[in-house]
């Protein structure tokens, strides 16, 4: 779930780390008390989820509070990336020395959390990793105990930083680190850091990503800040098809099914159980395939919602063959599962002995469950076939038949 | 009475069927709703249920022996 510019920038500055003098408008009048607050040049910048705003002009200068306001007007007025602004950040313009960069982010490999910081900051920290490698600092941290201050005076001096430099930003960084932990945050980036002429650091643009289980956890802060709860705040609107996924698995209370992501391949998936989804398209694409979507199937779903899901991806353009697999289930039915994209195959005039590249669902009632996938003639496994080979014999198979 | 699904079917013998209290009872016990009550008091079968057995016996218990016979399509028509 990502937060608007104008909502990040108030989690830093309730992390402890100096912001300077901003204010949220919708309103020309509110961006003029905006600025007159700040009392000097003023930045309007469009606050919309997408990047691109300085090229779209949703970013105007502003050298009085008149001048913020009559830029508001326009800037309300600018569709940058589809979207519309929610309004505008009256920040204000620091004269700056020099621009950092500190970042921290969920490394999904590592499954722990990593820091980055680089005295190249303002533009995008894989430009500078690319062209300046040296100047970019990396250290993994627990997301158990607090980041020590020696651990983030490391990461800041491996990229030349030193002196009294180093002493002001370890205190940032480490503060970073600990809001990242504390409001379960996949992403948390201050870019730019400014170094102001009088030595004091600040904190001038923020980007935050929480993660999207994580939302109940902080509706004190999420109501705080305004958050709704129909917000989804994703980075892109979702398709068609992941509406349609939505709507499948809103049709019927039992288990989970349709929870999916649109993907370009040519393997439809449906997989899921205790973290079988992310493990299996992993394994997926680490054997070359090219998987069509993402989804999550679990909890016993009913036969009809597991027809209606399979239905859909079988149908989605593109896709030539699905495969069906879980990690090893307790609560979700094999017979069931296969019932269902059986069903779904027959439906829609497909064979399902073609069509299922493989089906590796274990565990309950499997018994039943293989009998009724010998009837159709499905490919099949059991536990004694992991998931990694599973999903290889299912890229195999489609790319025998693409 | 018999409905069949692609993988299960579900037969209830003529006189269980007319049976109100049975068909009540069937109503009740079943958890993916394969049997209904008719307006006139009859049992119904639930043709878009019927795939959604779940094998659990229930019907078969509350009915007497014979009754309610549920089919394994997809085993050689084998019953439960």
């Amino acid at each position: 779930m990502r937060f608007y510019e104008y909502e990040a920038r108030e989690i830093v500055r309730r992390a402890g780390i100096p912001v300077t003098e901003f204010g949220f408008a919708t309103t020309p009048e509110e961006a003029k008390a905006a600025a007159e607050k700040i009392d000097g040049p003023s930045v309007v910048k469009s606050q919309v989820l997408s990047g691109g705003r300085m090229k779209a002009g949703g970013v105007q200068f502003a050298d009085t509070p008149d001048e913020a306001a009559a830029h508001t007007v326009d800037v309300l007025k600018i569709e940058i990336g589809g979207q519309m602004p929610r309004g505008v950040l009256v920040d204000t313009k620091a004269e700056v020395e020099q621009e950092y960069y500190a970042g921290v982010v969920w490394d999904g490999t590592a499954k722990q959390p990593v820091i980055i910081f680089s005295p190249v900051g303002g533009i995008d920290i894989e430009q500078v990793a690319e062209e300046q490698p040296d100047k970019v600092g990396r250290r993994h941290i627990s997301n158990l105990r607090p980041l020590t201050g020696f651990e983030a005076k490391e990461v800041i001096a491996s990229t030349g930083v030193t002196g009294s430099e180093l002493n002001k930003l370890v205190p940032i960084v480490t503060k970073l680190a600990q809001l990242f932990i504390d409001y379960d945050m996949t992403l948390a980036e201050i870019n730019p850091i400014g170094r102001l002429p009088d030595g004091s650091f600040i904190a001038l643009d923020a980007h935050m990503d929480m993660e999207n289980e994580a939302r109940g956890r902080h509706k004190k802060l999420l109501a705080e800040l305004g958050v709704g709860d129909d917000e989804t705040r994703e980075a892109r609107e979702p398709t068609a098809f992941e509406l349609a996924g939505e709507a499948v698995d809103s049709e019927d209370h039992r288990g989970v099914a349709g929870n999916v992501t649109e993907f370009d391949g040519n393997l439809g998936l449906v997989i899921g159980a205790g973290g079988g989804s992310l493990t299996l398209f992993d394994a997926v694409r680490a054997h070359g395939g090219k998987p069509a979507n993402y989804c999550e199937i679990g909890g016993n779903p009913s036969v009809s919602k597991t027809c209606g899901l399979a239905k859909l991806v079988l149908q989605k353009p593109g896709v030539d063959k699905i495969a069906v697999m879980m990690s090893i289930v307790s609560n979700t039915r094999v017979d069931i599962v296969a019932r269902g994209v059986i069903k779904a195959c027959l439906e829609l005039g497909m064979d399902p002995a073609e069509k299922i590249a493989i089906f590796r669902i274990p565990g309950a009632w499997e018994e039943q469950g293989f009998l009724i996938l010998d009837a159709y003639g499905v490919e099949y496994a059991d536990r004694s076939v992991s998931m990694h080979e599973a999903a290889k014999r299912a890229v195999e198979k489609i790319g025998a038949g693409s | 009475m018999r409905a069949e699904g692609i993988f299960i079917a579900v037969e209830v013998e003529d006189g269980a069927a007319t049976d109100a209290a049975l068909a009540a009872k069937l109503t009740e016990v079943c958890p993916v709703d394969i049997f209904a009550v008719a307006s006139s008091g009859e049992l119904e079968l639930v043709d878009k249920n019927i795939d959604e057995c779940v094998l659990c016996r229930l019907c078969l218990d509350a009915a007497p022996e014979g009754a309610v016979t549920i089919i394994k399509r997809y085993d050689n028509d084998s019953q439960l």
